[in-house]
């Protein structure tokens, strides 16, 4: 309550005390901004200690100053009752914005201003801040791996038309609903597979066979995950349905199976793939090592999925299950037709957030040996044309990761509201 | 076909399924391992290691046992999320508190911060923190002194070591300090629940912690001395600091990713927690008569506790498991040890993967038990 018995001091005379403290905000926030962008020092006639804290002083001093309950004023209103309700508040709020107005200078320069893109080597970039000609040089190599250049077009095709054979759910007609499940969790998964077997491995139809080893970069990111995601997906739903059964040995296995997985860390996982997996498989059966490492993810991604169903399950009301036991249907009848299609639609956002951890856990398989963003990112860092452009590099994978998780991240969030209000 | 059957077939083939899957498994590696003339077993962990680790809590070195570096190694993954846990708790717990703020800036820098290093796959972070951040460090020659005494450096941050002597009779008398502050405060209950007194708990406790350890200094002879890091000159160019402790900038670069990613998900469980209390909790304590403090300390954070402490252990337990990308940058932890360095030197994949996930699986299971133990005693008592 200091601050109504601090402005009964001075309400006297409001009109003064706003443009007094109005003027000595602007004092404050303007020299900051001096001294950030132009490097003058306003003040340096004070001494050197005193010149550094007397913006906050200022500022402080202003802030307490205008604080009243009610000015008349719409922005000095709002600006009191967000930023400026007591002098704790104060103090933080101009903090963080003199930490801003002393951050963006350098950063600025360093990303835009002293920045080079042009030329194509590394003597191009003689400016002090960031060199994205390095970006640019390599940003094929980022995107598609060592994939032969001239054949990137099928890697592109290919995400084409997985993505445009994904919306084609949306043009089923009433009558053909039915088989929507059927075709997202069965054919889906195969004619995708199909697709990107074809068309970015090659060998047949006149295409030229490109080794996986060549695969890489963040097409191979987005390959990793969206065989995980569509693959572990039906793993994940018999394995909630197996741990919410009555069958004593049935829901011991997949507990067992579940937690087993949940307590292991992936990198683990990678490792068993690339060193264990070898030793369990007939002899003279040869698996390459980008399958085992899908199988690997896959295996380990379903049970995170089958949590997230069967929390989809859970939340069915049980009159549900009646219902369909009444009406004389069998497990699996009733599961089908009345329970899992409820169930599914429930756990959407949750898939959602599952892929989303899935692409963030998918770089992981630069430890094994498999290039793909990151391991494309050590690869050009240690290259001996273009040394110390680490920090530019992360950035611009950080930059590409926090895009793709942001948006997907949001999505999941409406798509939650959205089934929120539905129920 | 009766009921019996129907429930015994269906659980007959998924046992049968099982068993299929793992013999199928067994024989296999039976098979080639026979074709490589390796076998299977444990003595392995008693042959000399013969390799060295960069940065070890107990001491080793190449002579010693597998089992020993499994031992040295799993230490340092301890340390790494025990840090992890200290400064994402601390961290998460700010930046919640900071997303209810009254104040739009605080609440929106907070907001931008959770979304900022949420999205950022966690290896990337690393990465970035130990090959572009780290690296911008000064050499050892041209570091500024922080603090006075500890040097931030391209090779670690070296920090003033402590000499302990009579080290057990101080460690003795801070054992003795805790036992008695719990006798005290199950005595403070009776004594409330009986008479209704109220002891100045607090005073009591801190005093006890300061004034028991305090005496084995004076009387005890436990005496603390400093060693602060000096820099000495190796080669015409070569310097580095001696005396103190090295924190090699593998564990920095660890445990500030971990944790700067770790608290955006500490600070949603916080916000979901201090949210999930009603405002009537907090008028209802405040119309009987209770102050603001105990308003806090008796109504609001036991309720609050309750919602937030699950969701953040499975957190903790998420950067224990995470520290395991410590392999990519190469701080010796238990991966990078074991399933790394000593499956090259032995090739015993089967054995030694298998003890390595059997370590984090029961690290979790274990923490997962206690969770479930603590959520019983807290849960609310229905009658």
């Amino acid at each position: 309550m200091r601050s109504i018995s601090f402005n009964q001091i001075q309400s006297k005379n409001p009109l003064t005390n706003m443009y007094l403290g109005s003027f000595l905000l602007a004092i404050s926030i303007f020299d900051v901004l001096i001294y950030a962008f132009f490097n003058t020092n306003i003040l340096s006639f004070l001494p050197s200690k005193l010149s550094t804290f007397l913006p906050l002083v200022l500022g402080f001093i202003g802030l307490g100053i205008i604080r009243m309950e009610y000015s008349g004023i719409a922005i000095l209103d709002k600006l009191n009752k967000n930023i400026n309700t007591n002098n704790f508040n104060a103090l933080l709020t101009l903090l963080i914005i003199f930490a801003f107005i002393k951050a963006t200078p350098p950063s600025l320069s360093w990303m835009i201003f002293d920045a080079n893109i042009s030329g194509d080597t590394k003597e191009a970039c003689t400016g002090t801040g960031a060199c994205w000609t390095y970006i640019k040089v390599w940003f094929k190599r980022f995107m598609y791996g060592m994939y032969p250049n001239d054949l990137h077009w099928r890697i592109n095709s290919a995400f084409i038309l997985v993505i445009a054979l994904g919306f084609v759910g949306y043009f089923f007609k009433e009558n053909m609903k039915k088989y929507l499940a059927l075709y997202y969790v069965i054919i889906y998964p195969i004619i995708a597979f199909l697709i990107i077997y074809y068309l970015i491995s090659g060998g047949s139809f006149g295409l030229v066979w490109v080794e996986t080893g060549a695969w890489g970069g963040l097409s191979l990111t987005f390959i990793v995950s969206f065989f995980c995601l569509i693959f572990c997906f039906p793993l994940g739903m018999i394995l909630a349905l197996g741990r919410r059964s009555n069958l004593p040995a049935v829901r011991y296995i997949s507990v067992g199976y579940i937690e087993f997985w949940r307590g292991v860390p992936l990198i683990t996982v990678l490792f068993m793939s690339s060193v264990m997996f070898p030793m369990f498989l007939p002899e003279d059966f040869f698996m390459d090592k980008l399958v085992r490492v899908i199988i690997a993810i896959t295996l380990f991604e379903a049970a995170y999925c089958a949590e997230v169903i069967r929390g989809g399950l859970q939340a069915l009301p049980r009159g549900q299950y009646d219902a369909a036991k009444s009406l004389g249907m069998g497990y699996w009848k009733m599961h089908i037709f009345v329970i899992l299609p409820q169930a599914l639609k429930l756990v959407i956002p949750g898939i959602a957030n599952t892929f989303l951890a899935l692409v963030k856990d998918t770089p992981l398989i630069f430890v094994v040996g498999l290039a793909e963003i990151a391991g494309m990112l050590a690869l050009a860092k240690t290259n001996p044309k273009w040394l110390g452009f680490a920090m530019e590099g992360y950035i611009f994978a950080a930059i590409i990761f926090w895009i793709i998780c942001y948006a997907m991240s949001k999505y999941s969030y409406n798509l939650e509201n959205k089934y929120k209000t539905e129920r | 076909m009766n009921n019996k059957t129907k429930r015994i077939i269906p659980q007959l083939l998924t046992i049968l399924f099982v068993v299929f899957v793992f013999g199928f498994f067994t024989f296999n590696a039976q098979v080639n391992m026979d074709n490589r003339g390796i076998d299977f077993g444990f003595g392995f962990l008693k042959q000399e290691a013969s390799f060295d680790m960069q940065f070890t809590l107990l001491d080793y070195d190449g002579q010693d046992s597998y089992l020993w570096a499994y031992v040295v190694a799993l230490l340092n993954t301890l340390l790494v999320s025990f840090l992890g846990i200290i400064f994402c708790t601390i961290l998460g717990v700010i930046i919640g508190v900071a997303r209810l703020s009254s104040n739009y800036l605080i609440r929106n820098s907070a907001a931008w911060y959770v979304e900022f290093f949420r999205n950022i796959p966690l290896l990337l972070q690393i990465f970035f923190w130990y090959y572009a951040a780290l690296r911008a460090l000064p050499l050892p020659e041209g570091a500024e002194p922080w603090f006075g005494v500890t040097y931030m450096t391209i090779k670690g941050y070296y920090i003033p070591a402590m000499i302990w002597q009579n080290l057990n009779i101080f460690m003795y008398c801070l054992i003795a300090a805790v036992v008695s502050i719990v006798f005290i405060r199950t005595y403070a209950k009776k004594l409330q629940e009986k008479e209704g007194k109220q002891l100045p708990l607090l005073y009591i406790s801190l005093a006890i912690l300061i004034i028991l350890p305090g005496l084995s200094f004076l009387v005890g002879g436990v005496t603390l001395d400093f060693e602060i890091p000096v820099l000495k000159q190796l080669a015409t160019t070569s310097y580095i600091y001696e005396g103190g402790v090295r924190l090699p900038p593998e564990l920095i670069a660890l445990v500030l990713a971990l944790s700067l990613y770790t608290s955006t998900f500490v600070a949603e469980c916080v916000r979901a927690g201090i949210q999930g209390i009603s405002k009537g909790q907090k008028e209802a304590a405040a119309s009987v008569g209770l102050t603001p403090n105990q308003i806090l300390k008796l109504i609001i954070m036991p309720q609050a506790l309750r919602i937030i402490i699950p969701p953040t252990t499975n957190q903790y337990l998420n950067l224990t498991k995470n520290s395991s990308l410590a392999a990519a940058i190469a701080y010796p932890d238990l991966v990078l040890v074991f399933a790394g360095t000593a499956l090259m030197q032995t090739g015993k994949a089967i054995e030694i993967v298998g003890i390595t996930m059997l370590t984090y699986l029961s690290i979790s299971l274990a923490i997962a038990a206690l969770m479930n133990w603590y959520n019983k005693k807290i849960e609310i008592k229905e009658k």
